[in-house]
């Protein structure tokens, strides 16, 4: 009898927690699309904020959010899935791959800010500075920047991509792997035709995890390239040489600026906070749905990658 | 179709013993992995051109003994090897081997089937492949010969394209014996191939191994007592990572020498 009382007693506990969650998150959804989607329009989207942030779109930030996020992946991808090759696939269980391997753990423990403080010294200071240094004629590398935001952005989500791909390219059978070496194939070769293959849906689902993760983050970014307010975009016009012919292009010199520094700025910064609220209920849908979207994929890339093991 | 093979005893061969010389030779192999020994002072001649059984209870070195020659046993943990295994006289443990020629002259054929998730071509053409081969014409014919080898290219030319994960096992297995085909080895080591396919299946690669032996020194091991008397020339019973007894397997099988064999073959142990 005593248990049976207990046994109620804790499902009702479990599923009201479990509950509670969902419930969470549907006031969280509901109260942004309430106060957002009412202002998103074509103008919202496509025009640049005005008269202090309280009229106009915030089409910069969605520009500034998605090449930084862009120019993040170029760097953080091939870096992290080098790294978590050599850590499965040559390391072994050495003691370098172990002091790699923890290395790895404590940087995903990291606070963001800090890794914000990180891009200010080791990017903007001294690389930026010493390349500076070296080329000379005034400041150009040595302050922040879209390049140096993505670099320590990378940094931030490295150890998420090293994680996901060396457990995509763990989950690659051991048999495969032997047959391909009894075969008489080098390491490069097994890696590079028997487990790159199979590990590639995981590997691309991991990253996608990652820029998701990296696409939302304020602290980072903070000092390291963000702008407060810029109406135009990051771009610059190079000249293609005896066309006469310029082509617009991606500065990634240039400040930007981005969603989540945007809601941040209009929040905290703005002279008039309250006339900006609707648009910050704006901005923040349309981050969430950003990311959301990015979620999505990796979901369906993972299903699909599922379904297709077991096709196998 | 010969499956009548599994229930007739194979028609006796003449001896082997001293008529072919020997394709692989340990020489008092004695071969640990970290805190375990697998094999100690085993001494064994591999006839070319012939097929060897090795049998034994599970755990006392079949395994490795096999996958010592092609160095696989190695992968992945340390190893120690002392005493000499030898192909064509050549030590394939002295320091500068190489394991990419040495693995392309030595193919496997492991216990479980193990094709890539590839298409059936791709499989067959990945040693192919590896080895350098790139010009159309020359994997085509690569891939053709060794299914054909293989007894599979009737049953697969129409959908070499497909992935060779719709076969069935026999079939996989098979497909995994072109695959080694195709780099053209002079040894197969196979490592109880046919301990997860069904009879008629199992009948199809004896078979295969009959007349692999026309051309390739076989090393097979197997838990089935059957199936060593049924295919094999010459074979070794090892027990404990030692070699008890060596001989041809009509030998072995009638009048073993050691009485521990005896015992195991006719079921009182292992």
């Amino acid at each position: 009898m005593k248990r049976r009382f207990v046994e109620t007693i804790a499902l009702a506990l479990l599923r009201g927690t479990a509950f509670a969650v969902l419930l969470a998150t549907i006031l969280l959804i509901g109260s942004i699309v309430r106060g957002g989607a009412g202002v998103i329009t074509w103008e919202f989207l496509s025009a640049t904020p005005t008269e202090g942030m309280t009229h106009g779109g915030i089409f910069p930030a969605i520009f500034g959010t998605i090449c930084i996020t862009l120019l993040m992946i170029v760097m953080a991808l091939p870096l992290g899935v080098c790294a978590a090759i050599y850590m499965v696939e040559y390391a072994g269980s050495s003691g370098l791959a172990r002091v790699i391997r923890a290395s790895v753990n404590n940087l995903a423990g990291v606070p963001s800010i800090v890794f914000g403080l990180f891009g200010v010294g080791f990017f903007i200071l001294f690389i930026g500075r010493s390349i500076d240094r070296v080329r000379g004629g005034g400041l150009l590398f040595g302050q922040p920047a879209m390049l140096w935001a993505a670099a320590t952005l990378a940094v931030l989500v490295l150890p998420v991509i090293i994680v996901n791909t060396a457990e995509a390219l763990t989950a690659v059978p051991r048999s495969h792997r032997e047959a391909s070496f009894a075969l008489g194939a080098t390491r490069w070769q097994t890696v590079r035709r028997v487990v790159l293959p199979q590990a590639r849906a995981g590997i691309l689902t991991g990253s996608i995890l990652s820029v998701s993760r990296g696409a939302g983050e304020t602290a980072p970014i903070l000092f390291t390239g963000c702008a407060y307010f810029l109406p135009r975009l990051p771009i610059v016009h190079l000249g293609v040489p005896f066309t006469g012919l310029s082509v617009p292009m991606v500065n990634p010199l240039d400040q930007f600026m981005e969603l989540s520094y945007h809601i941040f700025i209009m929040a905290t910064q703005s002279t008039d906070a309250a006339a900006t609220r609707p648009i910050q209920y704006g901005t923040t849908l349309i981050l969430v749905a950003l990311t959301f979207i990015l979620n999505l994929a990796a979901i369906s890339l993972r299903v699909r990658y599922r379904r297709g093991l077991e096709s196998r | 179709m010969k499956s009548s093979a599994m229930v007739t005893p194979r028609p006796a061969r003449e001896a082997v013993s001293n008529a072919s010389p020997a394709k692989v030779a340990f020489g008092g192999v004695s071969f640990s992995y970290p805190g375990r020994q697998a094999l100690s002072g085993v001494t064994l001649d591999v006839p070319e051109r012939r097929v060897t059984a090795i049998i034994g209870p599970s755990g006392c070195g079949k395994s490795t003994l096999i996958k010592s020659i092609n160095r696989i046993a190695e992968i992945g943990t340390e190893v120690k090897v002392e005493g000499r295994v030898t192909i064509d006289g050549q030590d394939v443990y002295a320091p500068g081997v190489d394991l990419v020629d040495l693995r392309r002259r030595v193919g496997m054929l492991f216990q479980k089937a193990n094709p890539f998730p590839k298409s059936i071509f791709e499989n067959v053409a990945f040693g192919p492949r590896i080895h350098g081969a790139s010009r159309a014409g020359d994997l085509d014919q690569a891939v053709e010969r060794s299914l054909r080898q293989a007894a599979l290219w009737d049953e697969v030319k129409d959908r070499l394209g497909t992935s060779a994960m719709e076969l069935s096992g026999g079939q996989q297995q098979r497909l995994c014996l072109a695959r080694v085909l195709a780099v053209d080895p002079e040894v197969i080591l196979m490592d109880e191939p046919c301990s997860a396919l069904d009879p008629i299946s199992t009948a199809r690669i004896e078979e295969l191994i009959e007349e692999l032996r026309e051309r390739y020194t076989v090393v097979i091991v197997t838990h089935n007592m059957q199936q060593a008397a049924r295919v094999s020339d010459r074979t070794a019973f090892l027990l404990n990572g030692q070699l008890v007894e060596v001989d041809d397997t009509e030998t072995i099988f009638t009048t073993p020498a050691d009485r521990r064999t005896e015992d195991y073959i006719t079921g009182r142990f292992g």
